[in-house]
């Protein structure tokens, strides 16, 4: 069980939960687990096609999973994902 | 550090009847929260809103022009209920004319926008000093950013002013006088083992723990909009009407798009004519993820890990706004140019030495990139062109040299001369070997 990190926005849908803890050996595989088990977090983390949403970002124990296999990533047991806004402005 | 600060209770911006509050760029939903940035349906930008007729009915151009300089001057089109109490004197920097630069980059009229010349010598300080306010405003324990430079200085001075702590988030390869510059005004600068991606992610997961406003995370749409002061402070040195053309730098693109809206304003509350403006952009090559999509005529940009540039204020991988910048630049008949360094650095040179002017990078690279756009013909013969000169060189002390032909004298910088005894025959005797 890898650990998914919650943030604020999304939290009503989680319950308050912070983090959770979710199944899955890819990061599409968690995210889908996520919602299964979340199911008010579809509408704001996949689009129309089933895709992750062009306004979140994906971390994989802090490296964007952009830089890595994107949804197809491994995810081992002691890693951590965050989910964050796609935001950045020096 | 105290993490868990609660936020503090909701003010919502909506105490003038200008004020429409927060909605998401994306979808559109209204946002009820004083200091959300993210929208709870989509995950999008959240951005102000304004009741442009009841700012029409406020504002004309003898209103504004009887005002006091700076960003203030504007306050009807900025997200705050009222002009800050404390803060710095930001913004009226020089609309100048270039016409030596314009002869060498082969624009006939060609305006500097030299915002230089702000209170920490870019124009961050026009997207704090809206940022501060609003952190005044709801009552925030401390400022605090992520920096690729500029903002550390502009976001710790705003601190100093307003009375409040700051926390500055760095990348720990950051150019030595720009920490300095912010240490300089009280601030506590964190350098973080990473890239400014990195730093700006950190930043993130902190703003959601702590109670301090970070200028561009949770007070990002209060901080973009200052960036909108650039147009109107354009638009208002030309006599109240638009260029042909806009040239600025590309990091997060969030100045870039902010133009746009700014003069899109103007001339909805009919304070300018709707006339067609062109914006080009411009990026350092080493990091150019939307002028390498403008270039392949992606509809979106790919991002870039490891920024590979001298042009530190420029070096952001993922740009936020980067899809709305490449939307603006194409829709308007525009481009956006990559740069690479010793063009930067060479553009540096001429526009001190042809101008008098001494900017940082992302000002070489907005140079550079309008003779690109002139050379590519999205600049043509006779248009009136602004170029946004964007920071102070001061800040990039070393730039300038990359790829300087080689004048070197004893001293080993173009220019200097090894010291002379301090008698009348020792200079003479310089001149006469210089001559």
């Amino acid at each position: 069980m890898s650990t998914v990190r919650i943030p604020p926005t999304l939290r009503v849908a989680t319950g308050g939960a912070k983090e959770i803890e979710i199944g899955g050996s890819t990061v599409r595989e968690v995210l889908a687990d996520l919602v299964a088990t979340h199911p008010a977090l579809a509408a704001q983390l996949l689009d129309a096609q089933g895709e992750l949403n062009r306004f979140i970002n994906v971390f994989l124990n802090d490296t964007d999973v952009r830089y890595l296999d994107a949804l197809e990533t491994r995810v081992d047991a002691r890693d951590r994902v965050v989910l964050l806004p796609a935001m950045a402005g020096g | 550090m105290t993490l868990a600060t609660p936020i503090p209770p909701s003010t919502p911006v909506t105490g003038e009847a200008r004020l429409r509050g927060l909605a998401c760029r994306s979808c559109g939903r209204p946002e009820p929260g004083a200091l959300a940035f993210v929208c709870p349906a989509c995950f999008g930008p959240l951005e102000a809103r304004y009741d442009l007729d009841v700012v029409a009915g406020q504002l004309n151009r003898e209103f504004i022009g009887a005002r006091a300089p700076g960003i203030w001057r504007y306050l009807e089109l900025l997200p705050v209920a009222a002009q800050p109490a404390r803060g710095l004197a930001v913004g009226s920097t020089p609309l100048l004319r270039a016409g030596r630069l314009g002869e060498r980059i082969g624009v006939e009229r060609l305006w500097i926008k030299d915002d230089t010349r702000n209170p920490t010598l870019s124009f961050k300080d026009r997207a704090v000093a809206v940022a501060a306010a609003r952190a005044v405003e709801l009552g925030l324990e401390a400022l605090a950013c992520a920096s690729t430079g500029n903002l550390a200085g502009a976001t710790a001075a705003a601190a100093a002013a307003v009375g409040l702590p700051a926390y500055v988030f760095i990348p720990a390869d950051l150019e030595p006088a720009k920490i300095d510059h912010a240490l300089a005004y009280g601030a506590t600068v964190v350098p973080i083992e990473g890239t400014y991606d990195d730093v700006n992610r950190l930043c993130l997961e902190l703003a959601d723990e702590t109670g301090w406003g970070f200028v561009n995370v949770n007070l990002r749409p209060f901080y973009a909009e200052g960036s909108k002061t650039l147009a109107f402070e354009i638009a208002e040195g030309l006599g109240w009407r638009t260029p042909d053309v806009v040239v600025a730098p590309i990091a997060s693109g969030a100045l870039f798009t902010k133009l746009g809206r700014g003069f899109d304003e103007l001339a909805r509350i009919g304070l300018i004519e709707r006339r067609p403006v062109r914006f080009v952009g411009g990026q350092a090559a080493g990091c150019a993820p939307v002028a390498n999509a403008w270039q392949d005529g992606s509809p979106t940009w790919s991002p870039v890990r490891t920024p590979d540039t001298i042009v530190r204020s420029l070096a952001i991988g993922s740009p936020a706004d980067g899809e709305e910048a490449l939307a603006l630049a194409r829709a308007t008949g525009g481009s956006v140019e990559a740069i690479p360094d010793d063009d930067t650095a060479a553009a540096i040179r001429d526009i001190a030495r042809l101008e008098g002017i001494y900017v940082e990078t992302a000002g070489g690279v907005t140079v550079a990139a309008a003779e690109a756009a002139r050379r590519r013909g999205v600049i043509r013969p006779g248009d009136e062109v602004v170029v946004v000169l964007s920071g102070n060189g001061l800040k990039t002390p070393d730039a300038r040299r990359l790829g300087a032909p080689d004048q070197a004298d004893a001293a080993g910088r173009p220019g200097l001369v090894a010291p002379l005894r301090p008698t009348l025959t020792a200079v003479e005797a310089w001149l006469e070997a210089r001559a």
